[in-house]
């Protein structure tokens, strides 16, 4: 019997990274990977930051030079859209017509922005922010216009109203919760942004939602909010979630239950299908609930925990999640998930714009939240990683040194 | 273009050609060098592009910020007082000839 095939459905962060490391894990069989996009795997984080403002350009975003696949025998199909699975004899279909054999298949497919379901949402000027043609479209309607609406106070959407403001739009920013980043981040790291963003002039209407889009001359001209108001607008921007691509799953037959259902392996219930990434739902580590995670870091060390299982190197999958989010002149990173949490302790000083909140549920530790203080997010890490206890009261005493206390200089 | 030369862990040595306004790691991962992972694409955000910076270009270089710092305290291999994320040296005429030690592991 030759070396296995591994295909890999979607060229994205957590598609290209199971390639690369099975590669620098030394597998040498046959791996294919479809992407639905034209262009060459590329990194997603900067196009809400500084790919919009021209900082940085387009092959800069490349995840690797485009020779990088051939010199590595992996076989890139971009801009090819997977039709179907074939789980009895183990091969894919793609759209072409082209159908690939697979001992291995790898689900990598990501997610896709959430669709408002308004009328006028298929008008110019109504878009969205998750692919490089996304981005290009905005940067080229970015300038000229006056007055942005942004549907969704998440990270995307705060990101883009930070860039927006800088070329001097009007951005008002609609929130169906009562904060900014609800559902990911304490109240006191939500206040904070929202204070942040309206001090640089941006807008915020929190519990209320879009209901109707407003036709212009060819082009958007305004929105109305659930609570009856008005507002202009010859730009909007909905950044309000994303929705797992989990549609070739299900047509495979394979459990999907907001995402491709896996195991602490990665695999779903057919043992030659993994899923991995914004796609994939996954049990926690920490106390076995399900999840679905939407980051970088959570694709690539998944994508990592496959291809060491692929290579022959059995893992589970147990890496501490972590999230960052560059928002104007302040920087939010996250160490693990801080939903949920009864308690939280407020390190550094809140009004100087440098400090870190640390959530625990029930005297344990969930994550922390650090803004402008990359110190603390790294102990945060670490802590989570190596399942350190953190007190309340360690936490609350500033003279306290959580940095070498989580790198196990100190007990 | 500035030359960069990387010595890998075991010895051996690459050179490659990095245009001006480019950092480090970029040149690094658009020639293939192993040892360089960069993951969060140069956000200073994953301590997976460290690099020794040879004497004497380590003082040719913007000193450390706070994010860089944090990051470097968490890097695999040891710390040591010429580390740095190689996401944050852009390089310009005066880092020609460049000299860089890659760590044994990023990861």
């Amino acid at each position: 019997m030759g070396q296995p095939s591994v295909v890999i459905v979607g060229a994205g962060q957590g598609g290209f990274q199971v390639a690369a490391s099975l590669r620098d894990e030394g597998f040498g069989g046959r791996i294919v990977m479809v992407g639905e996009e034209p262009p060459h795997p590329y990194q997603r984080p900067p196009l809400s930051k500084t790919y919009l403002i021209g900082k940085t350009s387009a092959d800069a975003l490349l995840l690797r030079p485009r020779d990088y696949f051939a010199a590595q025998d992996i076989e890139l199909r971009c801009g090819e859209r997977v039709a179907f699975i074939d789980r009895a004899h183990q091969k894919i279909g793609v759209a072409s017509g082209l159908e690939i054999a697979y001992d291995h298949l790898v689900l990598a497919t990501g997610a896709r922005p959430r669709t408002l379901d308004v009328p006028g949402e298929t008008q110019d000027g109504v878009l969205s922010l998750r692919t490089l043609a996304d981005a290009d479209r905005l940067r080229a309607q970015l300038r000229g216009v006056q007055d942005i609406v942004v549907v969704g106070a998440g990270f995307i959407g705060l990101e883009f109203a930070a860039i927006a403001r800088q070329f001097g739009a009007r951005v008002h920013i609609i929130e169906i919760a009562d904060r900014p980043m609800a559902r990911a981040v304490s109240a006191e790291t939500a206040h904070f942004f929202c204070s942040a963003h309206q001090a640089q002039g941006t807008q915020f209407s929190f519990a209320t939602h879009l209901t109707n889009i407003i036709a212009g001359a060819g082009r958007v001209a305004g929105v109305e909010t659930g609570d009856g108001r008005q507002l202009r607008a010859d730009l909007i921007v909905v950044g309000a979630g994303a929705t797992p691509n989990t549609e070739l799953a299900s047509a495979a037959g394979l459990a999907v239950l907001n995402g491709v259902v896996v195991d602490e392996n990665l695999l779903t219930e057919d043992p030659a299908i993994s899923a991995i990434g914004d796609c994939a739902n996954f049990p926690s580590s920490v106390d076995g609930r399900r999840q679905r995670l939407e980051s970088v870091q959570n694709a690539v060390d998944q994508a990592r925990c496959v291809a060491a299982r692929l290579a022959g190197f059995a893992a589970r999958f147990d890496k501490t999640p972590w999230f960052w989010s560059d928002q104007g002149d302040h920087r939010l990173q996250i160490a693990g998930i801080t939903a949920g949490y009864d308690t939280s302790i407020v390190r550094g000083d809140i009004l100087t714009g440098r400090f870190s909140v640390f959530c625990f549920r029930r005297g344990t530790l969930l994550g922390v939240e650090s803004v402008n203080r990359p110190a603390d997010h790294m102990a945060g890490r670490k802590l989570l990683t190596h399942k350190l206890p953190l007190t309340h009261e360690q936490a609350a005493d500033g003279a306290f040194d959580i940095s070498s206390y989580a790198a196990g200089r100190m007990h | 273009m500035p030359k960069i030369t990387f010595i890998h862990a075991n010895g051996a040595q690459e050179t490659v050609e990095v245009e001006a306004g480019n950092n480090v790691m970029q040149g690094a991962i658009a020639h293939r060098v192993r040892g360089i992972l960069a993951e969060c694409g140069g956000a200073a955000m994953c301590a997976t592009c460290h690099v020794y910076v040879d004497e004497p270009f380590a003082a040719r270089f913007p000193r450390i910020t706070d994010a860089e710092d944090a990051m470097l305290d968490s890097t695999v291999c040891e710390r040591k007082a010429t580390s740095r994320l190689s996401c944050q040296l852009v390089i310009g005429s005066e880092h020609d000839g460049l000299v860089v030690t890659l760590p044994a592991q990023q990861i």
